[in-house]
């Protein structure tokens, strides 16, 4: 038994509403953490994970109070010390690591002097040595040339990079404890994985403690030794790492696991019905219990104690929790897709197009063309079949929201067509398309947050596309409105909601229902789910599904979650750098042999299996521009062969199983390779 | 069911959110102050003309310059005219042509700002620089030259107050509108193919609306200052209107033997101008548009 560090003990954070009630946010959290343990906290959002991380360095939000219990750090209670006394405990015994790095870090000060300064304020150390000191910790957070890396700004790093700097300020006063709020959230899947392997070093190498703050269970899974599960501010399961991801014994973890999209299953995820309880809304009974499928007439009238389980080393928060260890072993499930019911009909073709973002010299912009020698995205050829789901994947960069845009007209292509129905060809101008055109291609956005104007109610966003393609109005208006909501499976009474009455769920429906009333023939999808919740997410890719099957329409889907792509998709394009990579049937696309970039992404996914360990096989370099000769990949290809590829355009080669390939090395050879 | 509506947030009518943002307002004492001010002045310019004692314009050799008194309560002014009929008299004056005259500013200066906001390029360039030449030039100096040409009624000085006062706003609204028109409801609205003006009406406007309001309240306690500017300077209104600019400017040269004549004007205009700024800021604040929020600790 290892000394405990830090300890929680019965911790009650909430606020006073308007109307003098209180309401918590965190319900009675105890966790220990235990020297050089890892331990994540995971929940979705609204959980309080970031509450409970943020009190275990003495920090509460404004506005929020702690209404009972303790935060014990070396037996000293933090929720009780004066800011001086924090001032001491805050970087030299606890540290942490932001979210957003590129925001933490100030904008006009050089990387080394931010370090310096952490130094200077945690560590007696006389200016040489923190000189040293700075080159070590660059060093050991392994970012290239520490030497000159001091001296650069941070809007000179990439973000995988900035969160290395974060990692190295935090590191600076060798604390014993470092809180990670979400690190790794919004970095490329291949940085992603390259953050976690260095955290997880150095958790191994300094006997750190820390606690990992996240919603993605992929990325706990990765570097926690322990698992706390939140669940409406109260930890419902906690566990070995291993333990929880494999037999999860409480149903929310259990529905929540379910609800990811894995890699090696196609078919789409079992969703979790319902949403997480606003606090203050739970009076009795089990706060899971309106979602849960165990739930009986005692879960609602008695509240459950965590229980510890002596024989699993687990406590847990729920009544039939033994009904769940016999129900484990289907957790490799999903819901099996109709089979693509999509005909040879071909309604949009991409023909060689470019699109480039170089501003127009004078002389151009007079004779209306576009100079641009390298475009930001490329000999883009796709033929899009009626009725399926087509996937862009890729990291930031790779373009595909670019490519989405030009097909929605809001970006002018440099050359190439885009070619609608029977080859009639799209004005890459917006105003110059014919409003049948605009309604027969709809956009869903990644974030419902900024895609619903937030003064008007849902009635009157769903009625701006039925108002101008069809000039409804009055009852009929009404009616239509009605059945959209139906469509989405949203009451009639969320006709007079405001978006911000709504939870990103409801939201995101609401965009999608804004799509189909124009009733499209393509829908293209942004990142529709990026932005959500898993259990959420699962529960928005099966209504996108249902409502395709349903009417047949087609879908662009440009998304970065690999595993997301393989549940919906039919056919999937990777791209890199705006150039297309491979193409192919999605069952296939995930199946060696494979483009070398494809492999790197596969390798970095990160699956929610403490024994499935991501391969990084490619430097997390970011290319600012694609290269202006020869192969797109040719900057990061861990099978670069030589010359070739710096010079020349790889040529389509088409694998056994289907799916197009852009390499220079010879498919088989490939497949060999990759075996 | 998947709502989880919080009870405090409700629906709520055009009216009760009116309401609502007055109770918000004076829940604070500076914001307290600012409304009873403003509703203070509003409620006197109404009445003012039932409940003035005297004539304003009946000039009296019997009563010149005398001090306050049961009968003149703010005495009386060089002419023998009654200051306290003048001073309520004058704050009407002020106000109607300082309200329609924000009004203006704000019609004009808030679509053609949201406008150039929306559709960028040459044409907001153009706009813009042409903005900026206007606000270059003293608008005094300006407001002189057309009053010079055109006279000094009220028909002409709405108007051009209007203009001069729109300037700023054109800026504001122009800013505002960058703000939401990157946003995906905006980018989602001109996808689907609607036009510039149903764009401006539907998406910009709703979310705007609050920001240029704030702004168009500030313009009024500064058009105000700048309309009793230039009665003061005599390109006001006309004598014998009671203005407060004027009485300001005729009483000025009695101020060592006569002060109550020039006492009275000015306790109004500056209450009126504080009035108006406190509750343009308790407007904001209760909008939620107060951008002086506190780091956190």
């Amino acid at each position: 038994m290892s000394e405990i560090i830090e300890s929680v003990k019965n911790l009650s954070i909430g606020f006073n509403s308007q109307k003098g009630k209180q309401i918590s946010i965190l319900r009675n959290v105890s966790t220990n953490i235990k020297k050089g343990e890892t331990v994540g906290i995971v929940g979705e959002s609204g959980s309080g994970k970031s509450t409970l991380a943020l009190a275990m360095m003495g920090y509460i939000k404004q506005g929020l109070f702690p209404l009972k219990g303790e935060c014990l750090f070396k037996s000293e209670d933090l929720l009780k010390m004066s800011s001086r006394q924090l001032e001491k405990i805050r970087g030299r015994k606890i540290a942490m690591i932001p979210q957003n790095a590129g925001q933490a870090l100030t904008p006009n000060l050089k990387i080394g002097y931010q370090i310096d300064e952490a130094l200077r304020l945690h560590t007696d150390l006389n200016k040489t040595e923190r000189d040293k000191k700075i080159s070590e910790l660059l060093n050991k957070v392994r970012l290239p040339s520490p030497e000159t890396m001091a001296f650069r700004y941070p809007h000179e790093l990439s973000g995988g990079q900035q969160q290395r700097v974060a990692v190295a300020m935090a590191l600076a006063g060798k604390p014993d404890l470092l809180l990670l709020d979400e690190p790794t959230t919004g970095l490329d899947v291949t940085t992603q994985a390259h953050v976690l392997e260095l955290l997880r070093f150095i958790a191994k190498d300094t006997g750190t403690s820390m606690i990992y703050v996240s919603h993605d269970l992929g990325a706990i899974a990765q570097v926690s030794d322990r698992i706390v599960v939140m669940y409406a501010g109260e930890i419902v399961l906690e566990g070995p790492a291993r333990k929880i991801l494999k037999e999860p014994i409480h149903p929310y973890t259990y529905g929540l696991l379910k609800s990811i999209p894995k890699l090696s299953l196609a078919g789409l995820p079992a969703s979790m019905p319902g949403s997480q309880p606003q606090p203050g809304s739970i009076n009795e009974g089990c706060s899971f219990y309106d979602r849960c499928n165990l739930a009986t007439d005692h879960c609602k009238k008695n509240t459950p104690d965590l229980e510890h389980i002596k024989e699993l080393n687990t406590n847990v928060r729920c009544f039939n929790h033994n009904e769940l260890i016999n129900q484990n072993n289907n957790l490799q499930t999903s819901i099996t897709k109709k089979s693509n019911n999509s005909e040879a009909i071909e309604v949009l073709k991409l023909k060689d197009v470019s699109i480039s973002y170089a501003k127009q010299k004078f002389f151009d912009q007079l004779l209306n063309k576009i100079s641009d020698q390298n475009p930001t995205v490329k000999d883009i050829n796709i033929d899009i079949k009626k009725g399926e789901t087509i996937a862009l994947v890729g990291e930031s960069g790779s373009g595909k929201s670019t490519i989405l845009k030009s097909i929605a007209g809001l970006l002018k292509t440099k050359d190439g067509q885009i070619k609608f129905e029977n080859d009639r060809i799209l004005s890459s101008n917006l105003k110059m398309r014919n409003p049948n055109d605009l309604r027969a291609i709809q956009l869903i956005f990644q974030n419902p947050d900024e895609s619903l104007n937030p003064n008007h109610t849902v009635e009157q966003i769903l009625s701006q596309p039925l108002k101008l393609y069809f000039n409804l109005s009055g009852e009929e208006l009404k009616k239509n409105i009605i059945d959209l909501l139906k469509k989405v499976r949203l009451g009639e009474f969320y006709m007079s909601r405001y978006p911000r009455q709504l939870s990103g769920g409801e939201k995101q429906r609401v965009a999608v229902a804004r799509a189909f009333a124009a009733k499209p023939d393509i829908i293209l999808c942004d990142e529709v789910t990026s932005a959500l919740d898993v259990s959420v997410q699962a529960a928005v890719l099966n209504l996108l599904q249902q409502l395709k099957e349903d009417l047949g329409t087609t879908y662009v889907f440009v998304s970065h979650d690999l595993a997301v792509v393989r549940a919906i998709s039919d056919r999937v394009a990777v791209l890199y750098q705006g150039r297309l990579c491979e193409i192919g049937p999605s069952q296939n696309v995930y199946k060696f042999p494979s483009h070398p970039y494809t492999e790197v992404l596969l390798g970095a996914v990160l699956e929610p299996d403490p024994d499935i360990k991501p391969k990084l096989v490619a430097e997390d370099i970011v290319e600012e521009k694609p290269p202006e000769k020869g192969c797109s990949f040719q900057g990061r290809c861990p099978r670069k062969i030589g010359d070739i590829c710096n010079l020349e355009v790889p040529p389509w080669q088409i694998g056994e199983n289907g799916n197009a390939i852009r390499c220079h090395i010879n498919i088989d050879e490939l497949a060999s390779l990759q075996q | 069911m998947e709502s989880n509506l919080i009870t405090e947030d409700k629906q709520k009518n055009k009216l009760e959110k009116a309401f609502e943002i007055l109770k918000t307002m004076a829940s604070k004492p500076s914001g307290l102050i600012g409304l009873t001010i403003v509703l203070f002045h509003v409620i006197l310019a109404l009445i003012s003309p039932y409940i003035a004692p005297y004539d304003y314009k009946a000039i009296s050799p019997n009563t010149m310059l005398l001090a306050p008194s049961a009968e003149h309560w703010f005495g009386t002014d060089s002419l023998g005219r009654d200051v306290f009929t003048r001073t309520i008299l004058g704050g009407r004056t002020a106000l109607t042509v300082t309200f329609f005259g924000s009004l203006i500013a704000l019609l004009w200066g808030g679509l053609l700002g949201i406008f150039c906001g929306l559709v960028g390029g040459k044409i907001d360039d153009v706009v813009m620089r042409v903005v900026d030449a206007f606000l270059s030039i003293p608008w005094i100096l300006a407001m002189l030259l057309i009053v010079s040409l055109l006279g000094t009624s009220t028909e002409v000085l709405i108007p051009a107050l209007g203009f001069f006062y729109g300037k700023g706003i054109v800026r504001v609204a122009r800013a505002a509108t960058h703000d939401v028109i990157a946003k995906d409801f905006i980018v989602s609205a001109r996808a689907r193919g609607h036009s510039n003006m149903s764009i401006i009406w539907n998406e910009i406007i709703p979310n705007v609306r609050d920001a240029i309001l704030v702004e168009g309240a500030m313009r009024w306690s500064w058009m105000l200052l700048g309309f009793s500017s230039l009665s003061f300077l005599g390109f006001g209104v006309s004598p014998p209107t009671p203005d407060w600019g004027l009485m300001i400017s005729n009483a000025r040269g009695l101020m060592s033997f006569a002060y109550w004549s020039v006492i009275a004007p000015i306790v109004g205009l500056s209450s009126l101008i504080i009035g108006i700024n406190l509750t343009a800021d308790a407007f904001a604040k209760a909008l939620g548009i107060d951008r002086s929020t506190k780091a956190p600790v």
